[in-house]
């Protein structure tokens, strides 16, 4: 017990000495420095405290999330839905697979222009590049979770008297559902790109317009600070979520 | 004969999509009541044979008839034991054994109390809340053998079920399966590999030959089980002389 204790301890001492060796260099490449556009670690986080104090960050957040959770919202229930459909139905998977593959290796940004192009400049398109970005990887996920239920587990399910139904309920969905909360942890991820992108790209809004804002008067350490925030969000974001899943399914358990 | 028979083979042949011919021309009837082997070299179609006896998979040509009704699909009067166990990895012990009654519809209570009982026939007391992967092969499959007592099934199907179980498991399982049997009126079709796990279960061996697999002969190894000790039978004579006698049978196929 006093032994994990300490390997504990032992982890959490490397990883403020790795965080204090990569804000070292940050600070000391600002100084140095590399551009004068480049602001070190110190002024930045000054610059973050700042836009935290004066209300400007929160706001910038509260219209960012709008898009991102709006798009991932509608991409978990149709991406995942439509996965889940494709992996069961033959003649679904038939027709739309090949679509999905060649969408999850497209660079889906770059058809961003496009849906401005046809939805303009408001909410919708920002939903869309989200959806856009994310709904590949949620429908691929859900889709090969559900084709990977092993054989003999259907088998048996009929063996005892299973229903086409209950081998769905009782063996494949559960069976899935790791695969498919990897898809929608994922899926986010993609979305947070999605959604900076679209900020940059159709509207300045948000973060999106922080970033551009403060580019364009030359507030380099705002606009690190803004960029930092983003990272920072997404990261802790993704992260939590991959703990959870690991809480949720056990690799032991999830059988995937 | 086939008065007492509970499972009837009528000319069953198996070609399967790529053209390969796995079993021509079977013809057997299974007594009732009585554990019957079907042993035979490997690749001969006998996990193929027992598939179609449970209804997974279908016949290419003639049918099974069970308790005199030709086989649709699986049945409530048949229960399956896989090779790979097939237990649910996110189910505990207790929901695994109750499963068959769960997709049956018997009410909770009822099922796991069902399933309490077996966990202690089978020998996993202590172990109802634990996960597959917390348990060894040889309790795994037990749990697959409880599951497929619990469904109370006149006919027991088990595919290899030792066969991925280390050679000491082995032999203690066969013994408490026949401990297990002794008092339940089942009707077992045995699959398996090992000759001497033939002779040592059988009330009867079902010797088929190589692919295409079809009856090649009938043992009956004349072996006492009721009165003598796991270790007399195997120096039974008869269980010795069924053990050379299946290997004469198979020796000519490999």
């Amino acid at each position: 017990m006093s032994n994990s204790h300490r390997t504990g301890d032992r982890r959490i001492l490397w990883l403020l000495l790795s965080f204090l060796f990569a804000f070292g260099l940050w600070e000391a490449a600002g100084r140095w420095p590399i551009s004068v556009a480049f602001s070190p670690f110190s002024q930045t986080f000054l610059a973050m405290v700042r836009m935290v104090a004066n209300g400007s960050l929160l706001k910038a957040y509260a219209s960012t999330v709008q898009p991102l959770i709006i798009g991932f919202i509608i991409c978990g229930i149709v991406g995942g839905g439509f996965g889940i459909w494709m992996g069961l139905s033959r003649t679904t998977e038939w027709f739309s697979l090949p679509f999905f593959i060649i969408l999850q290796a497209a660079p889906m940004a770059a058809v961003i222009p496009l849906v401005t192009y046809i939805y303009g400049i408001g909410l919708t398109s920002k939903v869309l590049a989200v959806a856009v970005l994310a709904a590949p990887v949620i429908v691929m996920n859900s889709y090969k979770g559900i084709r990977n239920t092993p054989p003999s587990l259907i088998q048996m399910c009929r063996a005892f008297l299973g229903t086409r139904t209950q081998v769905v309920v009782k063996i494949i969905l559960p069976h899935a559902a790791a695969m498919i909360f990897t898809g929608l942890r994922l899926g986010l991820a993609m979305g947070f790109i999605g959604v900076v992108i679209a900020e940059l790209l159709i509207t300045p809004t948000g973060i999106g317009d922080l970033i551009s804002y403060h580019s364009s008067v030359a507030d380099f350490p705002e606009m690190f600070a803004a960029v930092a925030s983003i990272v920072l969000i997404a990261a802790v974001t993704i992260h939590g979520l991959e703990r959870l899943e690991r809480r949720l399914f056990p690799p032991e358990v999830r059988g995937s | 004969m086939s008065a007492d028979a509970i499972v009837e083979l009528k000319g069953i042949g198996k070609t399967y999509e790529t053209g390969v011919e796995a079993l021509r021309e079977v013809n057997h009837s299974f007594p009732a009541g009585k554990l019957s082997t079907l042993l035979g070299p490997s690749g001969c179609g006998k996990t193929t044979l027992l598939k179609i006896i449970g209804g997974l998979i279908p016949a290419t040509t003639g049918e099974v008839l069970v308790e005199g009704k030709r086989v649709e699909g699986p049945g409530a009067e048949r229960a399956f034991v896989f090779q790979d166990f097939a237990l649910l990895p996110w189910a505990t012990v207790l929901r695994n054994i109750a499963f068959g009654l769960e997709l049956r519809g018997v009410p909770k209570e009822e099922r796991f109390e069902i399933a309490r009982k077996l966990i202690g026939e089978v020998g996993l007391v202590g172990f109802e809340s634990s996960y597959p992967h917390q348990l060894s092969g040889g309790m795994r499959q037990r749990v697959g053998l409880a599951r497929a007592l619990a469904v109370d099934a006149n006919i027991i199907l088990m595919d290899e079920p030792f066969s991925s179980v280390d050679e000491q498991t082995r032999r203690k399982f066969q013994e408490e399966l026949l401990d297990l049997l002794r008092h339940r009126q089942k009707t077992v079709i045995f699959v398996t590999h090992s000759i001497e796990e033939a002779a040592y279960l059988s009330d009867r061996i079902v010797l088929l030959s190589a692919r295409p697999g079809t009856v090649s002969q009938i043992i009956q190894p004349n072996v006492d089980r009721s009165s003598e000790s796991p270790d007399e039978i195997r120096r039974d004579k008869n269980y010795l002389d069924a053990v050379d006698q299946i290997w004469q049978v198979l020796k000519k196929y490999l």
